[in-house]
């Protein structure tokens, strides 16, 4: 290992450019397999049996899909604006891709001596002996994911089409609503853990057989996370912003091709980082037994809680009707946000006293 | 290595700064504006202070222009039919020139005395800059902290107000 980059060893580089490869394919691959699943998952809890011409039970699916939509006409309305139209989705793709650099996917495994902590914006200094990650990595999510409306609120101007302003209106309203709520339920985290890096806070998961989770420690904060963040990303219950019944499509309904196929992608990215953030704030993320002697099985434990979460957003989508928008804002700003605040003081005063 | 990667943000910066006052369509504006926050916030990191930077995506381009868009959409102003405004464009460019005047004698005069406290690189990697920020923040700067908030609470009521007719 003599050989240096700018002060970095040159395995520095290769494990770097080995993690954002690993988590990018495994996020592309959930996402085009999650499509799947909902609909065999959903499909079975009606008494149907889902998807099952292409291939074996319909595994095929995913690529037939994708093939469909990357041979579909691209059409781009007359009206539109057109660069807004078209960077749209990206800016909607993007947010939910880049917010999996800073979540811890496993501890710290070890190639040719040299020590790999399983998170994309981290390094282990071996002078310091530990690994150093983004030490905002909760706020870095947090903006991230705020990001993310920008490509809705666009699509939805850009179109230029009725449907797809009202989608996008009700999609900027509702983001903004949630993202408050999601952001204050979390911050009583923070109170218990001291700290914004992720790694940090998984690592005080760690121990008790799982009882140290921060769901048994702010079972309140994980239940409105998680309701909050289904909000955030235009999830059943809350998918008022493409409810088909009204707005045909919502924000993409003059999409075609790929253009919708990024919007697709980025509905069910954003559901994977969602979840994944969901684990490692308040599931002990990649804890559980046996990680020290076997490194590896870090990343076996996070993906399984992570799917495990995924099913349950579906398992939701399945059961749940539609919210009405007047119910969703008073969900957001008369419950949730009075509740978090109260939850914050609360905390507070426990943790003054103990 | 730094230098360069500023050169390329600052370009980027400069770039979409220009565009947000030459832009007609006033969406444009707004997309390169958050393009320029952005590069503000690289600044911050470069700077060694993160939580700034996160800050300054959330609350500027995550909030604030995402409210600004939202009354863009809502007035769904269209691209401005190609008026003249020059009297506004003589006065801002006197503006402009006179500030940027200023800054570029600031910066000229200022090289040789950058300012040094108790909180050097150093330090501020080992405690963690989101700590230090809040210790300041609740211990010596209370005082200008809590008249912010009663500032913002003041806002806030005055908002509630304006959009209620009857409370």
């Amino acid at each position: 290992m003599g050989i240096e980059i700018l002060g970095l060893p040159l395995m520095y580089y290769i494990a770097m450019v080995a993690k954002v490869l690993v988590a990018f394919v495994f996020v592309l691959l959930t996402v085009a397999y999650a499509t799947y699943a909902e609909r065999k998952i959903i499909g079975h809890m009606q008494v149907r049996l889902g998807p099952m011409r292409t291939g074996w039970h319909g595994l095929l699916q995913p690529i037939a899909d994708g093939v469909k939509l990357f041979f579909k006409e691209e059409i781009i309305p007359s009206q539109a604006s057109t660069f807004a139209f078209l960077v749209a989705p990206l800016i909607a793709l993007i947010p939910a891709f880049i917010t999996f650099a800073v979540i811890p996917f496993g501890g710290i495994i070890e190639i040719a001596g040299y020590k790999i902590p399983l998170q994309i914006a981290a390094y282990y200094d071996t002078t310091a002996g530990q690994v150093f990650d983004v030490n905002v990595g909760v706020l870095y999510i947090l903006a991230m994911s705020s990001l993310g409306v920008y490509g809705i609120v666009l699509a939805g101007w850009a179109s230029n089409s009725k449907y797809s302003l009202m989608g996008g209106l009700r999609a900027s309203a509702q983001m903004i609503s949630y993202e408050l709520a999601a952001g204050l339920s979390i911050i009583s985290v923070f109170m218990l853990s001291g700290t914004l890096s992720l790694s940090r806070i998984v690592e005080l998961q760690s121990g008790f057989g799982g009882f140290e989770w921060y769901l048994f420690k702010q079972p309140l904060a994980a239940f409105m996370f998680f309701i909050c963040s289904l909000a955030e990303i235009n999830r059943t219950p809350f998918d008022l912003p493409e409810a088909e019944t009204e707005l045909v499509s919502g924000f993409c309904t003059e999409y075609s091709s790929m253009k919708y196929a990024m919007f697709f992608m980025a509905e069910y990215a954003n559901m994977v980082t969602v979840c994944a953030l969901t684990v490692t704030l308040f599931l002990g993320g990649w804890n559980g037994p046996l990680t020290g002697a076997i490194p590896l099985l870090g990343p076996v434990y996070f993906i399984a809680k992570v799917y495990f979460l995924m099913f349950v957003c579906m398992w939701i989508r399945a059961t749940l009707p539609r919210y009405r928008y007047d119910q969703l804002m008073h969900l957001g700003w008369k419950v949730f946000i009075p509740v978090a605040l109260v939850n914050i003081i609360v905390t507070g005063i426990i943790g003054y006293f103990l | 290595m730094e230098t360069l990667f500023f050169l390329i943000v600052s370009l980027v910066a400069v770039i979409s700064a220009i565009l947000v006052v030459t832009c007609r369509n006033p969406i444009n504006s707004a997309l390169s504006l958050i393009m320029t926050f952005f590069c503000l916030a690289t600044y911050y990191v470069m700077l060694d202070a993160p939580f700034m930077a996160a800050v300054q995506v959330m609350v500027y381009a995550g909030a604030i222009m995402v409210l600004m868009v939202f009354t863009i959409m809502l007035l769904n102003i269209r691209v401005d039919a190609s008026k003249k405004h020059s009297h506004k464009l003589i006065f801002g460019s006197i503006i402009g020139f006179f500030t940027v005047l200023n800054l570029i004698v600031l910066l000229v005069k200022s090289r040789a005395a950058l300012p040094t406290g108790p909180y050097s690189g150093e330090i501020i990697r080992k405690i963690g800059h989101t700590e230090l920020i809040g210790r300041e923040m609740f211990t010596n700067f209370l005082l200008p902290f809590e008249i912010t908030s009663i500032l913002l609470l003041v806002a806030i009521i005055g908002a509630v107000i304006l959009a209620k007719k009857k409370i």
